[in-house]
């Protein structure tokens, strides 16, 4: 009763909380765009980006064209990025793998940060909810990934596909699975900075004054949370970009003639020395886009950072 | 926190008994068949395939063979591996040695590297030291360790004819000759997995000492005069560890669990290798064992680190 | 999760045993002392994890085992049998077997010991049939007991083997690496429900030329020489060392390039890797290359794999909507591109070559008509014609249909390099004739089994591939692979062979022919017409002759080195020297 009287009384904190957060997030802006390497590294990953979705209607050669007597050519005009043993052009496999290779990679990671951060948050806020939680993690971190992939596939697919077709259904399905399987460490980290956090002055300061849970975690301790979680999401980005194409290996993903990165990468291991080109680029690739996430990440981190404005 | 503990291990019993359910759940559903090794060979016909999935048990339904499993499990009986009739437990004993003395070795080296380079990385930050640090950090964790492990055969192993990189399970370390093998025989897979590892411990280390290091308190400390390599390691560290320690918490068991990759690239016949292969042939008793060992060991190394949480910040109190 | 994968490419490499087979010579080496060697290594990448040949589960295990247990008689390259434990190999010209095959006598070797020092005698013979035999001992090489009435030791040094039909493949008992005979003295105690729980199989005491001394299922195997061999100078290698693990790209290396081991087995790598690596200057291998029975396949599906169908999919009683067809199957054959698939992919002879028969040994049973046969013929022009004869004519996407039919075709195999490339040129060539090509791979583990939706057995896609080998005998490849009674279905359970649920009256007549058939020569003939068949009808595309049992590298300082096609690779180690 006596809060919600309190809460009647006194509007302000909401409504003062309102006015800087939206001035917060121009700030943010301000600060993100005052970070070179951070604008940086957008830039690169949106040229990447349209790269990936101009660039195979675009480039002449098509990705499935074999070629043997042109196999395991090095770069060369015609072939930038060179040729595998089919002597199929590689910039045109990488152009087109590289849509579902960022896709999967930036969506599967949102997901698997999404959930993380929200069990690692109510875990380490809500005592109660404590032990329920953290022992879901570790059932996850527990089960074994390979057999639990072949289930979840094995039960999923046909009705994932029937539902959303086959190529949407593929999608949905190994950014779930990624997802799904990645989200335990951010939760137990999350967890344990909230653990920390709550017991913080200033968030015995935002309850003093009424605000209310979904406040104090959303508002006041996330963002002090932000750091592990975005390390965590730029350390998944080129892990889930890997994963992926180990669930085609395991003959749960997309079709094996899809060329992603990470296919494109495992198949030259066996001609790193004598078609070195083979694995450079996509390689490359991965890194290029990993990198350019990192500098983003870190310039977001800065410019959300709530100290800053201090 | 003693009673915290005492409740904790308490709790443990129903979680490792649910995860062993669903586990095992999930092995029966899995299609994974130990006869799928014979593949489609006429010279197996169907007969003698139905009496060998008899003699291996797998006739009966799940739920009868968990609950067999389970009960003898409980009393430290591993069971007997479908494809080498050999005891699950010497099998795992016999790996063990060889995924700590790489995997462990790996994990330890690891961890050495990444507190001074996260250290440094965030005190100096967005300078030269910083920049390179980072950037073999993220070369680190986007290449993967198939791919440096091959890289790093063909140029010592094969370029060069520096290292040998087929492991020997077999070398007993005697004398300084066989220590040497040893070391041989390991450093490039522990320098493999140990640069990886450490790659993703220094980005989690610098971005939390980057959160601690503009803090009042570390303010209050330089203002007292103490020594900037005091402030740095006496608070700031020691304040930036709780993620740490969940990291390494959650690293501890995965050393157990092997790390697939590696072995398999360079031979090591350690427990992940196991694990795969065994997932590979269908060896239920193998795969079951394995897990729930791992299984174990997150329960036991995430209760540790939340004992630690509370040594470090005494703040933090459970419910 | 990268490890995953490559462990799975690896395990995707082996479907399956490969050869045994016919009778012969005997095989002599070098003389040299006994022991004089030091240590050999042998590498494969697939480890042994039981060394019981009768509990195995795969080639690994039989040719680890190989080096201690033997069978009475090995099969050489060409067939023939080769006195190993038996004095000599009965046939029905020496009296051995009678003339109505129904009943072998062999006479065993004088003086054999067991490598513990005990005589190795009949009765050890006898005592093997009769592990083997029990279903509860649940033997993976229990197919030798069938048909057969009694083996019995008559005297200490005579086996008598009676069988209860004629039985023209009389070897199946007795000769090749399903025939290890085991002591009596170690496994009296695991026969029967004792049999999955016995030490011996992995301390097996043997007759061979090597004793385990130390083994560590899954990784290696350690032996020394037996000092209670037959043969005083053999053999030549002190000890071996037999390890396990990693993948065909690393054995390659280390037999090829750095000499870190003297046998790399089944370099099952793309050719573009292990050509040059087998012919650069400083190459420290060189590559076996024989050729048995081992053919990569593609079969196609005669039911309707449409899941919309429900507990109908793929049952025998549907019928393919366009592959039943046997125009579209023939066009499907002669845009199958198997040159470039053996120059390309399996190097011309190194690995593998490219055929239009199913049945590619023995010599004298290799069918020689199907070379000039349309279908066998590289001809897309042809092929699209024969579609656009026949109604199937091109929509605006590319892809032929009639009758609102589209030629739109899923097209499965297992997990494996070499077989994704594969996978490619097809998908390039049939996709220009006018069909739409899905692909699809899954682990070898998920493949191989009558208990996975996606498995070779259920077949629930239209086209699927993968290899397959058979006896010397090809009876039983072609009665298991093709008959109508053999189809693999949802009341079988899927455990029967005929996975493409191919139904023809005239073959099964051949083949029930040729299963009474005794005369050489009328066999041979019926072999290489139930050939004919399959290929004209196009029950199947025959790819590639693939080298067997593996392609193997080894060093260029080995010597003695046979390999048999039919047998074990290990089958005379005795006579390996440096």
């Amino acid at each position: 009763m006596a809060t919600v009287t309190r809460e009647q009384v006194v509007p302000p904190p909401d409504a003062a909380a309102m006015r800087p957060a939206r001035s917060l997030w121009k700030d943010a802006w301000y600060t993100f765009t005052r970070d070179r390497l951070a604008v940086f590294g957008l830039m690169v990953l949106v040229f990447i980006v349209l790269a990936v979705l101009i660039g195979p209607y675009i480039w002449p050669q098509k990705i499935g064209d074999i070629d043997f007597s042109r196999a395991l050519e090095g770069p060369s005009l015609e072939h930038p990025f060179g040729t595998d043993d089919l002597g199929r052009d590689l910039l045109a496999r990488a152009l087109y793998g590289g849509r579902v290779s960022i896709a999967v990679g930036v969506v599967a990671v949102f997901i698997a940060i999404t959930l993380g951060t929200l069990i690692g948050a109510f875990a380490g806020y809500f005592g109660k909810l404590d032990n329920p939680l953290m022992r879901l993690t570790d059932l996850f971190l527990s089960l074994p990934v390979l057999p639990l992939l072949l289930v979840l596939i094995y039960l999923f697919r046909e009705s994932l596909q029937r539902a959303m077709g086959p190529v949407v259904g593929i999608f949905v399905m190994v950014v779930a699975v990624i997802g799904i399987l990645n989200w335990m460490p951010t939760a137990r980290l999350v967890r344990a900075s909230f653990l920390s956090l709550k017991q913080k002055e200033f968030v015995e300061a935002a309850r003093c004054v009424g605000a209310k849970d979904r406040r104090i975690i959303f508002r006041h301790i996330m963002p002090n949370v932000l750091s592990p979680v975005l390390v965590a999401a730029t350390i998944g980005v080129g892990g889930a970009i890997l994963t992926e194409s180990t669930l085609s290996f395991l003959g749960l993903g997309f079709p094996p003639d899809t060329p992603t990165w990470g296919r494109l990468l495992f198949d030259s291991q066996n001609y790193i020395d004598i078609a070195p080109h083979w694995p450079i680029f996509p390689g490359l690739c991965i890194f290029i886009v990993v990198l350019s996430i990192n500098f983003i990440g870190d310039g977001l981190r800065d410019a959300l950072d709530p100290r800053r404005k201090i | 926190m003693g009673r915290y503990v005492a409740r904790r291990l308490l709790i443990a019993i129903p979680t490792l008994l649910a995860i062993s359910f669903v586990m095992y759940a999930i092995l029966a559903l899995a299609p994974i068949d130990p006869l799928s090794q014979f593949g489609a060979d006429p010279r197996v016909p169907p007969e003698v395939r139905e009496h060998i999935r008899q003699a291996l048990g797998l006739d009966q339904p799940w739920p009868i063979r968990y609950v067999k499993w389970v009960t003898a499990f409980v009393r430290g009986d591993f069971g007997v591996s479908f494809m080498s009739h050999a005891s699950v437990g010497d099998l795992i004993w016999q790996r063990l040695p060889n995924t700590l003395a790489v995997v462990g070795v790996a994990y330890i080296v690891g961890v050495l590297i990444a507190i001074p380079a996260g250290l440094i990385s965030s005190v100096r930050r967005n300078s030269p030291v910083d920049h390179t640090i980072s950037l073999f950090a993220y070369a680190g964790f986007s290449v993967p360790t198939f791919f440096t492990g091959i890289l790093l055969i063909i140029i010592f192993s094969i370029k060069l004819r520096w290292l040998p990189f087929i492991y020997d399970s077999n070398l007993k370390i005697t004398d300084l000759g066989s220590l040497v093998e040893q070391f041989r025989q390991s450093v490039m897979p522990i320098a493999v997995l140990g640069l990886f590892d450490a790659a993703i411990l220094t980005r989690y280390i610098r971005a939390e000492m980057l959160e601690h290091l503009p803090l009042d308190y570390v303010r209050t400390a330089r203002s007292k005069g103490l020594l900037e390599r005091a402030v740095v390691i006496r608070h700031v560290l020691r304040n930036s560890l709780i993620p740490v320690v969940t990291l390494i918490a959650l690293g501890v068991p995965a050393v157990f669990g092997g790390a697939i990759v590696t072995e398999q690239v360079f031979h090591v016949p350690g427990i992940g290798e196991l694990l795969v292969t065994s997932i590979g042939t269908g060896d239920t008793p193998v795969i079951a064992s394995v897990v729930m060992i791992f299984a174990v060991l997150v329960v036991l190394f995430n209760l540790i680190a939340d004992v630690l949480y509370a040594v470090l910040d005494p703040r933090i109190k459970y419910a | 999760m990268g490890a995953i994968a490559m462990l799975v490419a690896a395990c995707g490499q082996s479907q399956g045993p490969s050869a045994s087979a016919s009778t012969g010579a005997s095989a002599s080496a070098t003389p040299a002392a006994r022991g004089a060697g030091g240590d050999l290594k042998i590498l494969y990448w697939q480890a042994p994890t039981i060394l019981n040949p009768h509990q195995a589960t795969g080639t690994k295990d039989n040719d680890a085992s190989r080096l201690v247990i033997e069978p009475l008689a090995a099969f050489d390259n060409d067939g023939n049998a080769v006195a190993v434990l038996a004095q000599e190999v009965p046939t029905v010209a020496n009296g051995g077997v009678t003339a109505d095959f129904k009943q072998v006598t062999w006479k065993l070797k004088q003086n054999v010991k067991w490598s513990d020092g005990t005589p190795f005698t009949a009765s050890d013979v006898e005592f093997t049939y009769k592990y083997i035999c029990d279903p509860k001992t649940a033997a993976s090489t229990a197919d030798r007991c069938e048909g057969v009435d009694s083996v019995t030791a008559k005297d200490p040094n005579t086996v008598v083997v009676k069988y209860k039909d004629t039985n023209p493949f009389f070897y199946q008992v007795g000769v090749g690496f399903s025939n290890g005979i085991l002591q009596q003295a170690q496994y009296k105690n695991c026969v029967g429900d004792a049999a999955k729980n016995c030490p011996a199989d992995l301390k097996p005491i043997g007759t061979g030329p090597y004793m385990v001394k130390d083994f560590k299922p899954g990784d290696t195997v350690l032996y020394d020489m037996n000092p209670n061999y037959r043969d005083a100078n053999k053999p030549f290698f002190k000890s071996v060392t037999f390890k396990g693990g990693g993948d065909a790209a690393a054995s390659a290396r280390a037999v090829c390039q750095t000499g870190d081991t003297d046998y790399g087995w089944n370099l099952q790598v793309e050719a573009t890797v292990l050509k040059p690596m087998a012919a650069a200057a400083d190459s420290k291998c060189t590559l076996l290359t024989n050729y048995g029975s081992s053919v990569e396949r593609i079969l196609l599906n005669f039911s309707n794999p449409d899941p919309s169908l429900g507990d109908n999919r793929g049952e025998p009683s549907t019928k393919h909507p366009f592959l039943s067809d046997i125009h579209v199957r023939r066009a499907l054959a002669m845009a199958t591109d198997r040159n470039a698939v053996a120059v390309q992919l399996y190097g011309d002879g190194l690995a593998g070559k490219a055929t239009c028969n199913i049945l590619t040994a023995p010599a004298p049973m290799v069918s020689k008509a199907t070379d000039s046969l349309d279908v066998c013929k590289f001809d897309k022009a042809a092929a699209e014609k024969e579609l656009q004869d026949n109604g199937w004519v091109k929509g605006s996407d590319g892809v032929r249909a009639k009758n609102g039919v589209r030629l739109e075709l899923s097209y499965r195999t297992t997990v494996n390099a070499v077989r994704q490339k594969t996978q490619d040129i097809m998908k390039a060539n049939w996709e220009s004739i006018g069909f739409k090509v899905n692909l699809l791979s899954v682990p070898a583990s998920t493949f191989f089994t009558n208990t996975s939706p996606d498995g070779a057995n259920h077949f629930w896609t239209d086209v699927e591939m993968y290899t397959n080998s058979g006896d010397p005998d090809p009876t039983s490849y072609f009665l298991s692979g093709w008959t109508c009674n053999q189809i693999a279905q949802k009341s079988n359970n899927w455990q029967l062979g005929n996975y493409a649920r191919y139904c023809n009256q005239a073959f099964d007549d051949v083949v029930a022919q040729l299963k009474k058939e005794t005369d050489q020569n009328k066999r041979n003939q019926l072999a290489q017409q139930a050939n004919d068949i399959l290929v004209k009808d196009v029950a199947i595309i025959p790819l590639i002759s693939r080298v067997a049992p593996t392609a193997s590298g080894v060093s260029k300082s080995l010597k003695g080195i046979k390999v048999s096609v039919w047998d074990s690779e290990m089958w005379n180690i005795a006579d390996w020297s440096k």
